[in-house]
């Protein structure tokens, strides 16, 4: 009996500080959203000390969604991440599928090829003068192919692959089809699960892409949201958002608020895809790479 | 005499003939299968192109490489470029940076997940266990530059929500951001914060895959929770922990370098570069390719060898490799 309350409390206890842990993880959202809210003229008054803002504003969303240098930077970063996980879906389903047919020559091979190449990576430099020498400096597509394909998800998705009966492909093939159209017609439909999961960590993954950016684009105008809003942030002017959002001055909100807005804006496309993302973390997605 | 050559010119006769065949079976396997090939020709040359190709260079840490002659044309200099590293001083620099950094998410990131994951396992409302994986799980979805906005406007020295509360529970302000001492703190607390909550997935799919009845029958026996936990479940997280461990004791080299050259400044400098750092600095800004080429296949042949030992470690004391 003695043992059951002392296990109740550890119980209690364990729940107190997962709750505490939970606040702990999500008060710094909370701030910087209810910063990005502020009336501006209040954020000066007050400065940082604001949880609840008494007056709710949305006049620094409305100056970024004014500016020209936002919503350009947004549109590239929504177009490299839609055609970037497209296509990036596309050339890794088609491997991981053709590595999964015990009839490919060399597939082992390749296998041991794309492990290692996750274990060694030349570095920086090697990689930033293939892409000069492929002309692709300033060029979008070097946000997108050099990073096309991961070597993780083209193994996870072999996994997935592997586990799909023989004798689909082979009633299939008895009725003339070829391996595309087995792929496309019979396979792509079953693994719909796993292609939206991929999908979505690619999305992700190019949605935050910084360094990259950074590396191989030079023209402002090409900038991504990532790298716009890390000049707004580094900037401690405190007269605008920086010359990162736009020379106007006079009318504009105090930096910080612009800073959280931005922020915000661009969080909510990874705050609206996360509830479609949890669907996958306990499927084989994962446990395709414990197991495996 | 007669008769070894009659062998000897059958042998040849029938090694030639295997290999015809053989080469006719892969010309026959390929036409065969040639849609199949088409269809991982795309992944084929991506990895070709953007893999393998920038290996080769690694060749150019052995030159005295300019973009004008190239790769092929370039003078040969040998290990210069890597001698020039190991005497100059910042190498010592930017190799303990690394190691500090990676340690102390060693000791201090690497347990959270485990725990974190035990005490989920514990709750029986599976309500409550949804929400509090959802909310852990998300900042992992957030970019670096948006951790790194968070980080400034929480702990800014003038007006951060963290140096208002010191203030106003009687403490002075605390210089977080341009102060080496914490520099490193703040980049373990950063990375608990973002990804201690995703790191419980892989641990809470182990715990779900130990048997029940092992728990039911040791409860029968009068074991105690933390008996439990000690003898049941510890045990069976134990493949999945190293095989972690050896993963990131493999990774040591790579300190995240988002993660660093956001937060980097001058002020904190000497405790913030690392190596992909110096050989963005150096190689990119500064334009010394075989030099920053030679610093980055030094980090990363180290790493390499790491995985490989550490591997060869964990299958000698019995446990299952990564590869």
């Amino acid at each position: 009996m003695k043992n059951g309350k002392f296990e109740s409390a550890l119980g209690t206890i364990n729940i107190v500080l997962l709750c505490t842990i939970s606040l702990v993880t999500l008060i710094p959202l909370y701030y910087v959203l209810a910063l990005s809210f502020t009336d501006p003229t209040e954020y000066l008054v007050k400065g940082g000390q604001l949880l609840f803002p008494d007056k709710l504003s949305l006049a620094s969303y409305k100056y970024l969604l004014s500016t020209a240098t936002f919503k350009n930077a947004t549109f590239v970063s929504i177009g490299i991440s839609l055609i970037g996980t497209l296509v990036s879906l596309a050339v890794t389903s088609t491997l991981a599928y053709g590595l999964s047919r015990k009839r490919l020559l060399g597939r082992k091979i390749m296998l041991r090829i794309i492990l290692f190449t996750l274990l060694f990576n030349p570095g920086i430099i090697p990689n930033y003068i293939l892409v000069k020498d492929l002309h692709l400096i300033n060029n979008y597509a070097a946000l997108i192919l050099p990073v096309l394909t991961s070597g993780w998800y083209v193994i996870l998705m072999k996994s997935f692959f592997d586990n799909i009966p023989p004798e689909l492909e082979e009633a299939a093939m008895l009725e003339g089809c070829t391996d595309i159209t087995v792929f496309t017609k019979i396979v792509l439909p079953l693994s719909l699960a796993s292609i939206a999961a991929f999908g979505l960590f690619y999305a992700v993954s190019y949605w935050n892409s910084f360094f990259n950016a950074v590396l191989y684009i030079n023209d402002p105008k090409k900038w991504t949201l990532q790298v716009l809003l890390r000049n707004m942030i580094i900037d401690s002017s405190t007269s605008t958002a920086g010359g990162a959002v736009s020379m106007e001055s006079a009318e504009t909100p105090p930096a910080e608020t612009l800073k959280m807005a931005a922020v915000i804006l661009a969080t909510i496309p990874i705050l609206i895809v996360y509830p479609f993302l949890q669907k996958h973390f306990d499927k084989g997605v994962m446990l395709g790479s414990v197991k495996g | 005499m007669h008769l070894s050559t009659a062998y000897q010119q059958k042998d040849v006769n029938t090694l030639i003939d295997y290999n015809t065949k053989k080469k006719k079976k892969i010309f026959t396997s390929i036409k065969q299968n040639i849609f199949l090939y088409l269809l991982v020709l795309p992944g084929v040359l991506y990895f070709l192109l953007f893999k393998i190709i920038p290996m080769w260079g690694v060749l150019i840490s052995f030159q005295n490489y300019s973009p004008y002659t190239g790769l092929m044309h370039s003078e040969w200099v040998g290990l210069q470029n890597f001698k020039e590293l190991f005497a100059n001083s910042d190498f010592v620099l930017i190799f303990r940076n690394t190691m500090a950094i990676s340690l102390l998410n060693l000791v201090f990131y690497f347990p959270v997940p485990i725990i974190l994951s035990l005490m989920l396992n514990e709750v029986t409302n599976r309500r409550f266990k949804n929400t509090i994986q959802s909310i852990v799980y998300l900042p992992h979805f957030l970019s670096w530059v948006i951790i790194t906005g968070l980080t400034f406007v929480l702990f800014s020295q003038s007006n951060g929500l963290i140096n208002n509360l010191l203030v106003s529970m009687g403490f002075e302000k605390y210089n977080f951001l341009t102060n080496p001492k914490v520099f490193w703190p703040i980049l373990t607390f950063q990375a608990i914060w973002k990804d201690a909550g995703w790191g419980t997935i892989i641990y809470l799919a182990a715990l779900s895959g130990i048997d029940v009845q092992q728990y039911e029958s040791a409860r029968m026996d009068g074991a105690s929770k933390i008996q439990q936990m000690w003898h049941i479940t510890l045990p069976g997280l134990r493949n999945v922990i190293i095989t972690l461990l050896i993963l990131r004791i493999g990774h040591i080299m790579d300190v995240g370098f988002e993660q660093v050259f956001l937060m980097q400044n001058s002020a904190v400098s000497q405790v913030s570069d690392v190596f992909e750092t110096y050989v963005y600095r150096v190689g990119v800004q500064n334009g010394r390719f075989s030099y920053s080429t030679a610093v980055g296949v030094f980090k990363s042949a180290i790493g390499l060898i790491l995985v490989i030992v550490t591997n060869n470690i964990a299958k000698k004391c019995g446990e299952e490799g990564v590869y």
